[in-house]
């Protein structure tokens, strides 16, 4: 129950004024941001992130993090009444929200998106209370070699069980790794990959690269399409809200799979993209009446929401007591704690309690405001979509640009940024995927200082990750993740043999 | 009061044409990027091996860490071009096509202006210029209205990020005649 005090101090910090007028500020900006086709979590994130520098920790991380929350809500409205979704976790919602649209049910559509939203970070926040403060002070045990082999679990687990073509993200994760190496080199003191520039001297900034790989590059995508839309607009009246919220408890198995699906995929590197389809999936596969599906079903709705909601929140879970992002947009708010002077990790919630319970505290907080807010803000946050994309682009670009500068005052970090963004365009036509890269980007340094000092630590021998029980068995898990495809067919083609075999005799 | 009627209609002036004439296709970008892949490989491993990939008393060198990482990069890539090469399913994707070009070339050559415009005359004179230009050209939107949000964009800009946020920005002429 010490968790639970500490929860009541984290909601004593927060209730101030000037803490909620920022969350109010956070969720509007981060609605915004989740409305516009072009823009999302990721680079919300990133480009407001400016705004926080001159902030004390407590008070940025609660804006940024309510800008998250806001984009998680914001993309389910251009789903329903769009069919355009917001976010590529909202793909899944468009299946039956937009149908449901179309019958005249959007009110009811967007009200059952939101709360299942609310329900599935509930869940993940509760999640993140109880274990989060365990997995911790666990890990505060941990030497260098533990903590490389955590990060190499990472990492693995991004080969192995990434869609993607394995050598596209093997390419995404050691750029990422190199790019984060360029610089002076922590231990020795040595110059890398500098080629005598006094730019490349301070290192390859992780914001800036963020900024360009995800807002400028996306700009470039958006442009591409046609940007023609047509949509229905809704108000949401309080006997609909109330209707549906009647009718939640039918749909608690649904709810509850789901989430359970979003905590455990926001954790593991798998995100809320797999976990909303998954979601959706699940649902249509255990429903009675399979085929209602892709029809305007309110479960349809529900599932995939309530999904991408949790996984969105749990991805904060290992970025909290571990030091690792689950997520591209838990990875910026890494970014953000460096810059506030913290040092993310187990420490965190011994060094800086008051930040940590109050971040933990500000999603339940963000959460329940964000809930209120869109409920009674549709229809104006749909109008935002009446703004031309040509409007929108050239600000997109001067707010990238300021976010850009801001981090390090250097021009040569905004021909970074452009640089980057190009990089961003490219790839993602090509399908090496971004979200490897920054991770690896923003963990590199990490990674390589655990892996030099275990290996300093142990005089060079590589038996050190397997030197004890929870060290081996971390390196040995990373190692079957990375071959787990190589695995997962050697065992199809034995269970094949063994059938064909079976049948013969 | 839920209602069916579409509400919300905006229109693209200028929308790529879909049957624009490719002018690229996956595979080749595929090709040529790793082929990019591979050369900054090279160019990483050999300066890591110059600063020192071996180990010494203290444990790995400098160089050690990166110069094994671009040995994977580089082998990645080699296996990425060797696949494109090899595959021919892929030839008959697009990755570009000439209006699409058209239109990302529209949105980046004015940026790439914007970013150098904005070492002489300042951040906010660059994004006010940016944000009109962008919009009556593009977008094809009245120019009293291009000027107009162009203006109040960029004072908006200027009252948070320099007035009330202090976050510095480059400026140039127009804001030290205003003594700012």
């Amino acid at each position: 129950m010490e968790a639970f005090g500490l929860l009541m101090h984290g909601f004593a910090v927060l209730l101030t004024w000037k803490t909620l007028v920022l969350m109010m500020v956070g969720l509007v900006l981060g609605i915004f941001v989740g409305v516009l086709p072009g823009l999302g979590g990721p680079n919300g994130v990133a480009i407001l992130l400016p705004l926080t520098f001159t902030m004390d920790p407590t008070s940025a991380i609660v804006m940024l993090s309510c800008i998250y929350w806001g984009a998680l809500f914001g993309g389910a409205i251009t789903s329903i009444l769009f069919n355009i979704p917001g976010e590529a976790w909202s793909v899944a919602t468009t299946f039956d929200g937009y149908p449901m649209a179309q019958q005249g049910r959007a009110a009811e559509a967007l009200t059952a998106a939101f709360t299942s939203s609310f329900i599935g970070s509930l869940v993940a926040v509760l999640l993140i209370t109880f274990l989060a403060p365990m997995i911790s002070s666990f890990a505060l045990k941990f030497g260098p070699p533990e903590f490389f082999a955590v990060y190499l679990l990472t990492f693995c687990s991004f080969v192995g069980l990434g869609r993607e073509a394995k050598h596209k993200t093997v390419i995404s994760m050691s750029l990422g790794l190199l790019l984060a190496g360029v610089g002076m080199d922590t231990v020795s003191g040595q110059l890398r990959m500098t080629f005598g520039s006094t730019d490349l001297l301070r290192g390859i900034n992780f914001l800036v690269a963020v900024i360009g790989l995800f807002g400028i590059s996306e700009i470039l995508l958006t442009m591409e399409e046609r940007l023609a839309l047509r949509g229905h607009a809704a108000g949401i009246s309080l006997r609909v809200v109330l209707s549906v919220w009647r009718d939640l408890p039918k749909y608690w198995v649904t709810l509850l799979r789901s989430s359970f699906i979003g905590c455990w995929l926001g954790i593991t590197p798998g995100g809320a993209i797999a976990a909303s389809f998954m979601g959706y999936n699940l649902a249509k596969r255990f429903s009675k009446d399979p085929d209602g599906f892709g029809k305007g079903r309110i479960e349809g709705v529900f599932a995939p929401e309530t999904a991408a909601h949790a996984s969105g929140t749990a991805a904060l879970l290992p970025m909290l007591a571990l030091g690792i992002p689950g997520s591209g947009t838990a990875a910026i708010l890494l970014g953000g704690l460096m810059v506030w002077g913290l040092n993310p990790g187990p420490l965190l919630f011994v060094e800086h309690k008051d930040f940590v319970w109050g971040l933990i505290a500000s999603m339940y907080l963000g959460n329940v405001v964000g809930l209120v807010l869109v409920l009674t803000t549709v229809p104006i946050f749909a109008s935002i979509l009446r703004v031309p994309f040509a409007a929108v682009a050239p600000m997109i670009v001067v707010s990238c640009a300021i976010g850009a500068y801001a981090i390090q005052n250097a021009m040569f970090d905004i021909w970074l940024m452009l640089g980057f963004g190009v990089v961003g365009y490219v790839f993602k036509k090509i399908g090496i995927p971004l979200a490897p890269f920054t991770l690896a980007l923003v963990l590199g340094n990490r990674a390589e200082d655990a892996f030099r000092l275990s290996m300093i630590g142990s005089g060079g021998d590589m038996k050190v990750f397997w030197s004890n029980g929870l060290v081996g068995s971390i390196t040995t898990l990373a190692i079957v993740l990375l071959f787990w495809p190589v695995i997962d067919k050697l065992f199809g083609s034995f269970a094949r043999l063994m059938r064909t075999s079976k049948s013969n005799a | 009061m839920s209602n069916t009627d579409i509400e919300i209609v905006v229109d693209d002036p200028t929308a790529p044409e879909v049957n624009s004439p490719v002018v690229t296709s996956v595979r080749i970008v595929d090709v040529v990027v790793s082929l990019l892949l591979l050369a900054l490989a090279l160019t990483l491993g050999w300066d890591n091996w110059r600063t020192g990939a071996a180990w010494d008393s203290t444990g790995p060198q400098a160089g050690y860490f990166p110069f094994y990482l671009s040995v994977i990069l580089g082998g990645a890539s080699l296996y990425g071009l060797v696949t494109a090469f090899l595959s021919r399913k892929e030839a008959a994707e697009t990755f570009v096509t000439q209006a699409q070009l058209r239109r990302v070339m529209a949105v980046f050559v004015p940026t790439l202006l914007f970013c150098l415009a904005m070492q002489f005359l300042g951040l906010y004179v660059a994004s006010f210029l940016l944000v009109s230009t962008f919009m009556r050209v593009v977008g094809k939107i009245a120019l009293w209205k291009s000027l107009l949000t162009a203006f109040v964009f960029t004072a908006v800009m200027f009252v948070t990020f320099d007035i009330a946020f202090d976050v510095i920005m480059p400026k140039g002429p127009l804001e030290a005649a205003l003594g700012r």
